[in-house]
C-alpha cells in the first residue's frame, strides 16, 4: 500500500516561504495509509469491516456529528470558496494536488453533507456542488482525510475561522463507523486502553528504563537525579509523551524535565496506568475515545494522590490537556487548587529561570544557534503562562536561558502561523511516509533558510511526533537528523546541577 | 397596461417571509447544537471583552484575510463597504422621512457616498470575478452556484448603477410603493424593465440567502474558533470565580 516513487523530497527555495506550486490534479490520490484489521476496530467498539449498509451508516453518522457540533455545522454552512486557504496548507505547499487545498479537502465533507442536509442540495445538487457519497469518493475520503494533520494553519487564515481539522475529525469517525479505520491510530489506541501507553509498554519495562536513565545521569553528572514511578503521595504527577522514554531526541528532554524537578527539589512520579500524554483519538474525532484516555489520567492523579499535573512536551497532548481535560475527565478538584490544571512542564521551567530556582548556563551548549518550531497544536489551539501567546514566548525565552544564540525563522512560518512538522494529526506512519516528506517542506524550507542565512545548527521543539518527524525526514532533505532537539534537551545540558540558588 | 405593484407587493411578501423564516430556522438551528469542546484558534483573548473585540475586528476590518492575501482583502473590502454604504442609501426608500430622529440626518449624509458605493461594490465584484476566472486554485474551488451568485451581485449592482446614472425611474413612486408595503397600504409601482428588474434580483438574493453560502455573514459569529474565549481546562484558585 504504500506505494509511489522513491522518496525524492521537492526541491527547497532561495527564499524562506515556498510558493504555491502548479495544481498536478491527483498526485496524491495514491497516498492512503494502511486500513485497521478487525481487532483494531473492535477494540475501540467499531466495526471490525466496512458494514454492508455503509452508505445508509455513513450518512446517518454525519448527520450525528453535525447535530453535536456546532463547530462542523456552522464550518460545513458558511465557507464562500474564497481561496484565502487554498495556499496555507503544508501538504498542499508540498504536493501541488488541489484535494489538499484546505477548501477542497472541506469540500470532500461539504459535497455529502449538502445533498442530504441541505435543501440547496437536494434541490439542485449540480449546482452547489454536492454529491453522494460513492464508493469514489469514500475513497478521496480515505486518502485526503489522511493527508491532513489538522494542524488548524487553514483556520487562521479562514476570514470565518473555518477549522478543517474539525471536518477531517468528523470525517475520520464517520468511517470508523462504517468500519473503515486507519491502522496506525486505532492500533495505538488499542495499546492505550490496554497497557496505557502508544508503545505497549509494560510497567515493568518502563520501570527497567527509568531506572537505566537514572544510571546514566549519575554516570554523566554524579547526581542521584531520580525518575520515580508510581510513588503514591508525591506532589507532581508528570505526564509525558511515551516517546520520552526512549526515542531520540526525546529522552533528552526527559532527562530535562527530571534535572529540573531534582533541582527544585520537588516530589514528583511518573504513573505506569497514565504512562502516555499522547490522545489519538482527538485524530481520529472521537469524543468518547478521548475522554476513555484522558480518564487514565484522572485515574492516575487520584490513585497516586498528587497535587499538581505537569504535562511533557507533546503538542496535540497539550492541547487536550490544556483545552479538554475538565471536560473529558474532571473535576479535578481534589488537586492543589493553587495551581491551574494542567501546567505545562515549560511553565515550571520557565517559572524557576525566572525565580532563580534553576540556574542555566548556555555554555553547556556550547557552540549551538538554535531555532525553535511552534507545534502546531501549542501554537494554534493552547497557551502558557498568563496572557495570549505565552506558548510563543515561554520556550523562547527558556531556549534563550539555555544557549548561546537563538534565531528564529522566517515570520510567516512561526507563532500562529507556524507550519505543521507533516507527521501531526495521526499520519507519523511508516506506510506514509512519502506524504510526511512532502509535508514537511515549508518548515524544512525555512530551517534551510536560516541555517544557510544565519549559521543555525539546531532547531528545538516541544513535541514528540514533531521530532520524531524531524529526525526522519531532515536526512532526505540532506540535513542532519540530529538538528531536532527537545526543548528540555538543552535544559538539561545547560542546567547547573547542585548549584546553590540565590 | 401591466401594472406590476400586485405582482411585487406579493413577491416581497413571499420573499421576506422566506429571508426572516429561513434564516431564523438556521440561526436557531446552530444555536440550538452544542459546542461540546472549547476550540478557539489561539492566541485567543482571555475574556468576553476581548472576544467582542476580536469579532469586531474580524467583522469590520476582516482581520484574517488581511494577514492572509492583500488583493482579495482589497476586493472583498471595496464590495462589502460599498454594500454597506448602498443599504444605507437606499434606507430612504424603506423609510418614511424623519422616522429615524436625529439618525435621519446621517442617511440624508450617506446619499452621496452611496453612489461611490454602488461602483466600489462593482470594482469589487469584478475583482471577486477576474479571481476566480483566472487564479487556477481559485478557478479550482468554484462551483456554479459560485459564479451565480457574483452574478446576481453585479447585476443588481449594474441595474442600480444604471438607473442613477442612465435610465431614471420614478423613485418618489418606488418610495410610495415600499412604505405601502410597509403600511399594508399598496401602492403602483413604475413599470420601468430595469427598476422591475433590479428588484426581481434583490427578491432573489433575499430568498436564497439563507440557503446559500451568504450565510458566511451570520455564520462568523457563530464560529467557535473566533468566538470562544481561551481558557485553560481547570485554572488555579484565583482565576476560578
Amino acid at each position: 500500500m504504500a506505494r509511489g516513487p522513491a522518496l525524492t523530497p521537492p526541491p527547497l527555495s532561495d527564499r524562506p516561504e515556498i510558493e504555491p506550486p502548479p495544481l498536478a490534479p491527483g498526485a496524491m490520490a495514491h497516498s492512503k495509509p494502511y486500513v485497521a484489521q478487525p481487532a483494531h476496530n473492535e477494540a475501540l467498539g467499531y466495526p471490525g469491516e466496512r458494514v454492508d449498509d455503509w452508505q445508509a451508516k455513513a450518512i446517518q453518522a454525519l448527520g450525528e456529528l453535525v447535530d453535536s457540533s456546532r463547530a462542523l455545522k456552522v464550518y460545513l454552512d458558511s465557507c464562500v470558496k474564497c481561496g484565502s486557504c487554498a495556499d496555507k496548507c503544508h501538504y498542499f505547499l508540498g504536493t501541488g494536488d488541489p484535494n489538499n487545498m484546505p477548501v477542497a479537502r472541506q469540500d470532500l465533507v461539504r459535497r455529502v453533507y449538502r445533498r442530504h442536509f441541505t435543501p440547496a442540495g437536494k434541490l439542485a445538487p449540480g449546482l452547489v456542488g454536492a454529491a453522494d457519497l460513492t464508493e469514489g469518493l469514500l475513497e478521496e475520503w480515505y486518502s485526503y482525510f489522511h493527508q491532513c494533520s489538522q494542524c488548524r494553519r487553514c483556520s487562521v487564515f479562514c476570514p470565518y475561522g473555518i477549522d478543517t481539522a474539525e471536518i477531517s475529525m468528523a470525517a475520520r469517525e464517520v468511517m470508523d463507523r462504517i468500519g473503515l479505520g486507519q491502522k496506525y491510530c486505532n492500533e495505538i489506541l488499542g495499546k492505550v486502553h490496554k497497557v496505557g501507553n502508544n508503545l505497549g509498554l509494560p510497567e515493568p519495562a518502563l520501570a527497567d528504563t527509568l531506572e537505566g536513565l537514572e544510571e546514566d545521569i549519575e554516570e554523566e553528572t554524579g547526581q542521584a537525579v531520580k525518575l520515580p514511578l508510581d510513588v503514591a503521595g508525591a506532589d507532581v504527577l508528570l505526564i509525558t509523551p511515551s516517546a520520552d522514554f526512549f526515542a531520540e531526541p526525546h529522552v533528552d528532554g526527559l532527562i530535562g524535565y527530571a534535572k529540573v524537578f531534582h533541582q527544585l527539589g520537588l516530589s514528583w512520579t511518573l504513573s505506569s496506568h497514565a504512562s502516555e500524554a499522547a490522545n489519538f483519538a482527538m485524530f481520529i474525532g472521537s469524543r468518547d475515545q478521548m475522554a476513555k484516555v484522558a480518564q487514565r489520567i484522572h485515574q492516575a492523579a487520584r490513585d497516586l494522590g498528587v497535587k499538581r499535573l505537569v504535562f511533557g512536551e507533546c503538542g496535540h497532548a497539550w492541547r487536550v490537556a490544556y483545552s479538554f481535560l475538565t471536560k473529558l475527565a474532571g473535576p479535578w478538584d481534589f488537586l492543589d487548587p493553587r495551581w491551574p490544571v494542567p501546567q505545562h512542564i515549560l511553565e515550571v521551567t520557565n517559572a524557576a529561570i525566572e525565580t532563580g530556582g534553576i540556574r542555566l548556563d548556555p555554555e553547556g551548549n556550547a557552540g549551538k544557534v538554535v531555532t525553535f518550531h511552534d507545534s502546531c497544536n501549542v501554537a494554534r489551539a493552547s497557551r502558557m503562562g498568563e496572557g495570549p501567546g505565552g506558548q510563543f514566548t515561554l520556550p523562547r525565552a527558556v531556549i534563550q536561558a539555555s544557549v548561546p544564540r537563538f534565531v528564529d525563522m522566517a515570520d510567516g512560518t512561526i507563532h500562529d502561523r507556524t507550519f505543521c512538522c507533516g507527521g501531526g494529526g495521526g499520519l507519523l506512519t511508516d506506510d506514509l511516509m512519502e506524504l510526511r516528506m512532502k509535508g514537511a517542506l515549508p518548515r524544512v524550507n525555512a530551517l534551510n533558510h536560516v541555517v544557510e542565512t544565519q549559521g543555525v545548527t539546531h532547531m528545538a521543539a516541544i513535541c514528540a511526533i514533531c521530532k520524531t518527524q524531524f529526525a526522519k525526514v531532515l536526512p532526505l532533505y540532506g540535513l542532519d537528523m540530529e538538528m531536532v532537539q527537545s526543548v528540555h534537551g538543552l535544559v538539561s545540558q545547560a542546567i547547573r546541577l547542585g548549584a546553590a540558588p540565590d | 397596461m401591466f401594472a406590476p405593484g400586485p405582482v411585487f407587493a406579493v413577491l416581497y411578501y413571499a420573499t421576506a417571509l422566506i429571508l426572516v423564516g429561513g434564516l431564523g430556522a438556521r440561526l436557531l438551528g446552530w444555536g440550538r447544537t452544542p459546542v461540546p469542546l472549547p476550540i478557539p484558534t489561539t492566541p485567543a483573548p482571555m475574556t468576553r471583552g476581548g472576544v467582542v473585540l476580536r469579532m469586531a475586528r474580524e467583522v469590520t476590518l476582516f482581520e484574517s484575510l488581511w494577514r492572509s492575501q492583500k488583493a482579495l482583502w482589497l476586493f472583498a473590502m471595496l464590495f462589502h463597504v460599498g454594500l454597506l454604504l448602498v443599504s444605507l442609501r437606499h434606507l430612504r426608500y424603506l423609510l418614511p422621512e424623519g422616522t429615524l430622529g436625529p439618525l435621519w440626518e446621517l442617511v440624508v449624509l450617506v446619499q452621496p457616498f452611496g453612489i461611490y458605493g454602488g461602483m466600489a461594490m462593482a470594482v469589487g465584484l469584478l475583482g471577486l470575478l477576474g479571481r476566480r476566472l483566472m487564479l487556477p486554485r481559485v478557478k479550482a474551488i468554484s462551483r456554479g452556484s459560485d459564479f451565480l451568485m457574483l452574478g446576481l451581485l453585479i447585476a443588481i449592482g449594474a441595474s442600480g448603477l444604471a438607473m442613477k446614472f442612465a435610465v431614471h425611474t420614478d423613485i418618489v413612486a418606488v418610495k410610495a410603493f415600499f412604505l405601502g408595503l410597509v403600511t399594508f397600504d399598496w401602492q403602483p409601482l413604475p413599470a420601468d424593465p430595469l427598476l422591475l428588474g433590479h428588484l426581481l434580483l434583490v427578491a432573489l438574493l433575499m430568498a436564497v440567502f439563507p440557503f446559500s453560502k451568504l450565510l458566511h455573514a451570520p455564520g462568523v459569529f457563530f464560529s467557535p474558533g473566533r468566538n470562544q474565549v481561551d481558557r485553560r481546562a481547570f485554572p488555579a484558585a484565583q482565576g476560578r470565580g
